[in-house]
């Protein structure tokens, strides 16, 4: 190892997750913190995201929840003095911050050395132009392209290269701002979306049809180098990499063509002089050997973290410890823990990634894929087939397919159109394809998708064809069932098949004497014996590779992250398992995210990458014999899972399965709250329009509409009007036929409150209240919160924890739970209780440092821990957590805020008073501080009137306000000095036009609150939100955020805000 | 497809399906890890009287291109004219196959070539099997060649010899060298420097990696004496089988290292190389094939990935004091190559010219050829 005087290093985070950037981060920097932390080096991280890991206590020695910028990082440098800084673990935002440091000269000045890939490597990656010019030394090919500082130049450029092209944005992280331009009109819009993001933008021949292949590069200091994993897109090049369902190993690939391209890799890493880790993606011609290095990523990166998690090479521990000086041969392959980390990872399996998108929360969005991303997670499936791995990927994503067929069937208008323009169903177009009669080859021309994919997707149509050809269950031969299995076809799959029930498929298959097998993924394809506990299951195999010791506790994990369900139950389930192996007992995972720190093998004892389903989890617990299995840490799908687990005689821990079924089913539920004596909405369970019709008339509009059994809201509304519920009514009876609809009153103008507990034997041990900012109505994820709760009064307080007793008895709560409340003037209100953790679970266990999880998982193995004495109420400091949004990538979606949860994220940042705190975190998710001018449209009278104080101190402190129609009126009646803002559609010529304002960044925010949340706020409205988010300038559309943020924002300049870590709050 | 049975000397029987050429084979069992390029590993004249397992479950994705040989008549994408495994055993056949330059399916090949083929096998579990047991004889029954009981025993006295099957040729082992070079020398290229190539079961990459270099070289058969012919360089090819049989070579490098020729040895070339330099070879357990082998070149922290393929290892502790370590695998400690002290002959076990494999380690080709 080269020497290194480094004994303080300095993490960047990267912040909220949002579309592009997410959970892998928190992964990658977890492990670089402990591969420091292993040499005794002090570490000190900066990430607002409280619900991470790595903001653990015990991952890094310093902590700060601070906005992941040049102003702020500066200011912890100058505080903290440390030696060195790590750019390339907290995705893009920490490298674009990270190079802003090194150019206005900060960290020469404070004596901070870039570890790992030099700065000017980093540059030279990112700046296409330079980029270009490094490889055309090396004669690599690039696509051709030009940079272009104007659109002028831009149009240059095309017509050029000729049509079509795509359009880049330098600096940008998931391809926010490219776009695919097949003429001069497209263009126009593409490139001025493009100019919002950054000062250059690239404009290249596209290469649509091309294979997308990636190989992720690693080099010591001493130049030795090694392509630890390579892997090709299903989808041809044109869709984003985050939004293809990607295989590893390479499947289509000659050996040739995969060693040129590893070597034109390694030459690459070489040249450029990377040090760490590096992803280099290719555009790779299927007609011959021709290609295009399509982007260099020198930094870890959500393929790194699939990368990892698909050989077991833990690639950003590796990073880490290079940054060091240390030399591949010195370190230790950490699966074998014999071999070096100096090999390449051969495999003997095959894993398919699948993004998971949510478009169908957002109004308005495009859901066509193309060169920005738009998804919000992703899974990982393992399988000793491709169709094995595929099958198990397209039921992890978890939107309601059973596999690749034996689906609800698939709608659409024109199926070669579908076929041809991607969008997030693109899978299931094919299946529809083949049942269509569609040939390989003709599927082949619509989607350009490599013949031997959609030859493989034809196996499992065939298998399906030939059990449907079976008279019934019975008459399937075991032979035809153990190819199904193989196939990765599920119980649930086959019985859809028949119309039976699960049970009889899962009965007819151990009749059959099949079950899966368990195997190892060791990184050296069982050439070396190994001891390694990361697993997965196959029907490809004769035999496991283990037989674990009885006892363990099974912790659920969350699965893919997705709007509603996220980082949060990732930080929950690795302190579980933590929990769990602190008191001497093993502890087993069960996960198939590749984003996450749960399935990082050393989080557990043993880890099951694979599905979260009843058939896998009851063929693990048959093999492991748990002591029980804990279903309260991982969000809604385990818990989902807790009725079938427990009628199958699987052991739970904590609360009984009965208890959570009593708490999930509305009527259930509604009676206990009745029982405690406390309050709720009106509400009424229904199943058809005329009952709906007559309980609206007795209660008034709005009411809330939802269906049972949901997490994030997907599909609840607020409806205003009786055609807006019949039109909405129609759409949500088809999400759920088997559920009835639930109607209750929708209240506004009242106070939101949480409370998240932990209880043992139905006796609280810790209870957290927090508070809204926003009134009800915009759903918990997407609210800003505040904890403690600040004004809220002392009585309130202790009703809701009476309350939270009294359920927790009734229930004979173990664990944790979470109640969400009304509060009005006078009453409070139950809305919802989940005996499980919440989302601001790690929020509340920061802020409070007393670990909920830790508590609760103490509760259920039955150690009867103590309660925590804490009271929130005497804490002389506050927490605010923000929500992240990610509406710049989703095109066209309204961003506007409701009931249904559309956040990707979340950050939280601690201050010693409500301001600071708030400040800090609206900083942390992108907000600026304006300095001198804010558009206003104030939505209806009553929240015009909430705006007043806060327009008033505006203009107090300075500000032009732009105000639109009403709210200009308004405010001139009232004494603020405003100019009007034209809408849209008010007379032409009119100026200023508030689009305008914000296309030429005359305003520095924009607060737009809508008037209702009904249809008709599209129009005006819409459009000037959307321009909001499409020209890059800050937007709130709730009238109480936006009180709070101006009044903070007049009290603090950012320079006063304390630049504290978590430690010094207490 | 027919099922098929694939036994091994230790009793086992596994039950697959037959994709190859429906009759029986007999060998050598041992494993591969390398995930990519089966056709050429398959024409690997190292693999002759071995029947390979195939750890990486995926295998004929991008099926069998046409033969095509170069500007000197050398094989492009395959490394000799013919299949030399004796079977193939894998887990997931893909019998469609993608590729512009695929004329025929894995299984076509092999049919056309008479080698038979298994598939459905846990390929996984084969190598833990082999890996533990070390190398087994094992053989490829389909099911047209008839029921269990009627057939010889696999299981026989002498370890590492399987009992005689009827339709099959015999086993591996001892001298294989012998049975896979060339009959007569070839010349190939023209001008420059020349090398003489002492053909064991030369991989035709060896050839494209001298004459890409500007290099004449005359191919000889493995027996013949350098020392009578008039060339600026010695190599040694790669080849199959036990390097302490091919005695004539042996002597005939022996008596070339009295000289300055420069001289390179690949694989089995190192072998007999090291035998020739008074060092001693032992049989591995499992060997190392792959295309992920660690090795650091000696004395400096240059490492580097290798693709490899051998049975045999040479003991370095038995070498002379002329010669010293010039390669070690980072796995297992084992030897990679040796060198001279003072004069320019040096050798590796794994292969530079990769093919299948990475190419990471072909400057070893340049370093051979600025020694002449």
């Amino acid at each position: 190892m080269k020497e290194s005087t480094v004994k303080k290093v300095l993490i960047l985070g990267s912040g909220a997750l949002k579309i592009g950037e997410a959970g892998e981060f928190d992964y990658s920097g977890t492990q670089a913190l402990k591969a420091l932390r292993e040499e005794g080096i002090s570490t000190v991280l900066i990430n607002p995201n409280i619900a991470t890991v790595q903001t653990s206590e015990g991952v890094a020695d310093k902590i700060y929840f601070l906005p992941v910028t040049p102003s702020f990082v500066e200011k912890v440098i100058e505080k903290e003095r440390p030696q060195g800084i790590l750019l390339s673990f907290g995705g893009q935002t920490a490298l674009n911050c990270g190079v802003e440091l090194f150019r206005s000269g900060a960290l020469e000045r404070y004596g901070v050395k870039v570890l790992g890939t030099p700065v000017q490597t980093i540059i030279d990656t990112e700046d296409r132009e330079l980029f270009v010019q490094r490889l055309d030394e090396i004669g690599v090919h690039t696509i051709r392209s030009h940079a272009a500082s104007s659109r002028e130049e831009a149009k240059a450029a095309a017509a050029e290269l000729g049509y079509p092209v795509i359009v880049r944005a330098a600096y940008a992280l998931g391809g926010l701002g490219s776009g695919f331009c097949d003429n001069e009109a497209e263009l126009e819009t593409v490139t001025a979306k493009a100019f919002t993001f950054s000062s250059q933008v690239l404009i290249e021949k596209s290469l649509k049809g091309w294979k997308e292949i990636e190989y992720e590069i690693v080099r010591d200091s001493y130049d030795n180098c090694i392509a630890v994993c390579n892997m090709e897109n299903f989808d041809p090049l044109g869709i984003h990499t985050g939004e293809s369902i990607v295989v590893a190993p390479s499947q289509t690939l000659t050996n040739s063509e995969y060693h040129f391209l590893r070597k034109t890799s390694i030459d690459i890493v070489r040249h450029l002089g990377i040090v760490g880790e590096c992803n280099v993606q290719y555009a790779f011609s299927p007609d011959g050997e021709d290609y295009r290095v399509i982007e260099v990523n020198a930094r870890l990166s959500r393929s790194s973290a699939l990368a990892s998690k698909a050989t077991g090479y833990p690639l950003a521990f590796i990073a880490a410890k290079l940054s060091l000086g240390y030399g591949l041969f010195e370190l230790k392959n950490a699966v074998t823990k014999d071999t070096p980390a100096f090999f390449e990872p051969a495999l003997d399996y095959v894993v398919c990634k699948i993004p998971r998108w949510d478009l169908a929360k957002f109004k308005e969005v495009s859901r066509e894929l193309g060169s920005s991303m738009k998804s919000v997670g992703e899974v990982m499936a393992i399988g000793r087939c491709f169709e094995e791995a595929i099958q198990k990927g397209l039921r992890m994503i978890g939107q309601g397919a059973n596999g690749f067929v034996c689906n609800k069937p698939y709608k659409v208008e024109d199926l070669d159109y579908a076929l041809r323009n991607p969008d997030d169903t693109r899978i299931f177009a094919i299946a529809a394809a083949f049942e269509s009669g569609y040939d390989v080859e003709r599927i082949h021309r619509l989607t350009n998708i490599d013949r031997w994919f959609i030859d493989r997707l034809e196996n499992i149509e065939k298998t399906y064809r030939a059990m449907e050809a079976c008279n019934s269950l019975q008459d399937v031969s075991k032979e035809l069932m153990l190819k199904a299995k193989r196939e990765g076809f599920s119980d649930i799959q086959i019985s859809r098949v028949f119309h039976i029930p699960e049970g009889e498929v899962r009965d007819f298959r151990h009749s059959l004497g099949l079950r899966p097998c368990i195997k190892q993924i060791d990184t050296l394809a069982a050439e070396f014996p190994s001891v390694t506990n990361y697993l997965y299951l196959t029907y490809n195999g004769d035999c496991s590779d283990i037989s674990p010791k009885e006892g363990a506790v099974i912790v659920l994990g969350s699965g893919a992250y997705r709007i509603g369900s996220s980082v949060e139950f990732d930080w929950c389930g690795v302190n579980a398992a933590a929990t769990v192996r602190k008191s001497g007992r093993q502890a087993v995972i069960i996960n198939y995210n590749p984003e996450t720190v749960s399935t990082d093998y050393d989080a557990c004892d043993r880890l099951y990458f694979d599905e979260l389903s009843f058939e896998s989890v009851s063929e693990i617990c048959e093999v492991e014999k748990p002591m029980g299995v804990i279903v309260s840490v991982g969000g809604q799908i385990p818990n989902n899972l807790a009725l079938p687990l427990s009628q199958a005689g699987i052991p739970l821990l904590g609360t009984s399965a009965d208890s959570i079924d009593k708490a999930e089913d509305r009527e259930k539920f509604s009676s206990i709250v009745d029982k405690t004596g406390i309050d709720q909405p009106r509400w009424s369970s229904l199943r058809n329009y005329d009952e709906v019709e007559k309980f609206v008339a007795e209660v008034g509009f709005p009411v809330l509409v939802r269906p049972s059994y949901v997490l994030s809201g997907a599909a609840m509304n607020v409806c205003y009007s009786k055609d807006h519920l019949r039109e909405f009514l129609e759409r949500a009876v088809e999400v759920s036929e088997e559920h009835p609809v639930v109607i209750s009153s929708f209240m506004q103008r009242c106070k939101e409150l949480e409370c998240d507990a932990v209880a043992d034997g139905g006796k609280i041990l810790a209870c957290a209240i927090s508070e809204h900012i926003e009134f009800a109505g915009v759903h918990s994820g997407d609210a800003t919160i505040q904890f403690p709760a600040q004004s809220t009064y002392g009585v309130t307080a202790a009703k809701i924890r009476r309350t939270a007793a009294a359920i927790a008895a009734e229930l004979q709560i173990t664990g944790p739970f979470n109640i969400q409340f009304l509060a009005g003037d006078d009453s409070l209100k139950v809305i919802e209780c989940n005996l499980r953790a919440s989302r601001s679970f790690p929020f509340v266990s920061k802020v409070l440092k007393l670990n909920f999880i830790e508590l609760a998982t103490k509760a259920m193995l039955g150690e009867h821990p103590k309660g925590g004495h804490i009271d929130p109420f005497e804490l002389e400091y506050v927490g605010v957590k923000s929500s992240q949004f990610s509406f710049a990538r989703l095109g066209k979606a309204d961003p506007v805020l409701g009931v249904d949860m559309t956040s990707t994220g979340e950050v939280a940042c601690l201050g010693d008073s409500l301001d600071e705190a708030l400040l800090k975190s609206m900083l942390s998710v992108g907000h600026r501080i304006p300095k001198k001018s804010v558009l206003i449209s104030s939505g209806d009278a009553l929240q015009k009137a909430d705006l007043l104080p806060a327009c008033k101190r505006l203009a107090a402190n300075g500000f032009k306000i732009y105000a639109t129609g009403g709210s200009w009126r308004y405010m001139q009646d009232n004494g603020v000095p405003a100019e009007r803002a034209y809408w849209p559609d008010e007379d032409a010529g009119d100026s200023p036009a508030a689009l305008d304002l914000i296309k030429d960044h005359k305003v520095e925010l924009v607060i737009n609150i809508p008037k209702d949340f009904s249809e008709g706020e599209l129009g005006n409205g819409y459009k000037v939100r959307r321009a909001a988010v499409d020209f890059n300038v800050p937007l709130i559309t709730n009238s109480r955020l936006a009180d709070a943020y101006i009044r903070a924002f007049c009290k603090f300049g950012e320079a006063e805000l304390a630049i504290k870590p978590w430690d010094s709050y207490c | 497809m027919n099922k098929a049975v694939l036994e091994l000397e230790n009793g086992l029987s596994l039950e697959g399906m037959s994709f190859g050429y429906d009759g029986p084979c007999s060998g050598e069992l041992v494993f591969s890890t390398a995930m990519v390029g089966y056709p050429e590993s398959l024409t690997d004249p190292s693999y002759e009287g071995q029947i390979l397992c195939v750890s990486y479950p995926i295998v004929g994705n991008y099926g069998i291109p046409a033969m095509t040989r170069d500007e000197w008549g050398v094989c492009l994408g395959f490394e000799s004219e013919k299949i030399h495994v004796r079977g193939l055993v894998i887990s997931d056949y893909s019998g469609k196959f993608s590729h512009f330059d695929a004329v025929k399916s894995l299984g076509q090949w092999l049919r056309e070539e008479k080698i038979p083929a298994i598939c459905g096998i846990d390929t996984r579990h084969l190598t833990q099997l082999l890996r533990d047991n070390g190398t087994l004889s094992a053989r490829i029954l389909p099911a047209s060649v008839g029921v269990p009981s009627e057939r010889v025993p696999l299981r026989s006295t002498t370890p590492g010899k399987v009992g005689p099957l009827e339709g099959t040729p015999s086993l591996s082992g001892g001298n294989l060298a012998s049975v896979v070079s060339c009959r007569k020398p070839i010349l190939y290229g023209k001008g420059g420097k020349r090398v003489v190539l002492v053909d064991c079961g030369v991989k035709h990459q060896i050839l494209h990696c001298l004459l890409q270099r500007g290099i004449e070289v005359l191919r000889v058969p493995w027996n013949t004496d350098v020392n009578t012919i008039d060339a600026d360089g010695i190599m040694i090819s790669n080849g199959p089988g036990d390097p302490s049989a091919c005695v004539p070579a042996i002597e005939n490098i022996r008596k070339a290292m009295e000289g300055d020729r420069p001289i390179f040895g690949i694989c089995l070339g190192n072998q007999i190389m090291s035998l020739a330099a008074g060092a001693t070879t032992y049989k591995m357990k499992y060997g190392h094939r792959s295309h992920n082998q660690p090795v650091r070149l000696c004395g400096t922290d240059r490492c580097f990935i290798t693709s490899q393929n051998h049975g045999y290892a040479v003991d370095t502790a038995t070498l002379g004091e002329d010669w010293e370590p010039y390669f070690v695998n980072l796995n297992d400690g084992t030897s990679e190559g040796i060198r001279h002290r003072s004069k320019p002959f040096f050798s590796a076990q794994f292969h530079p010219e990769a093919s299948s494999g990475p190419t990471d380690t072909e400057f070893l080709f340049d370093d051979f050829i600025s020694a002449l």
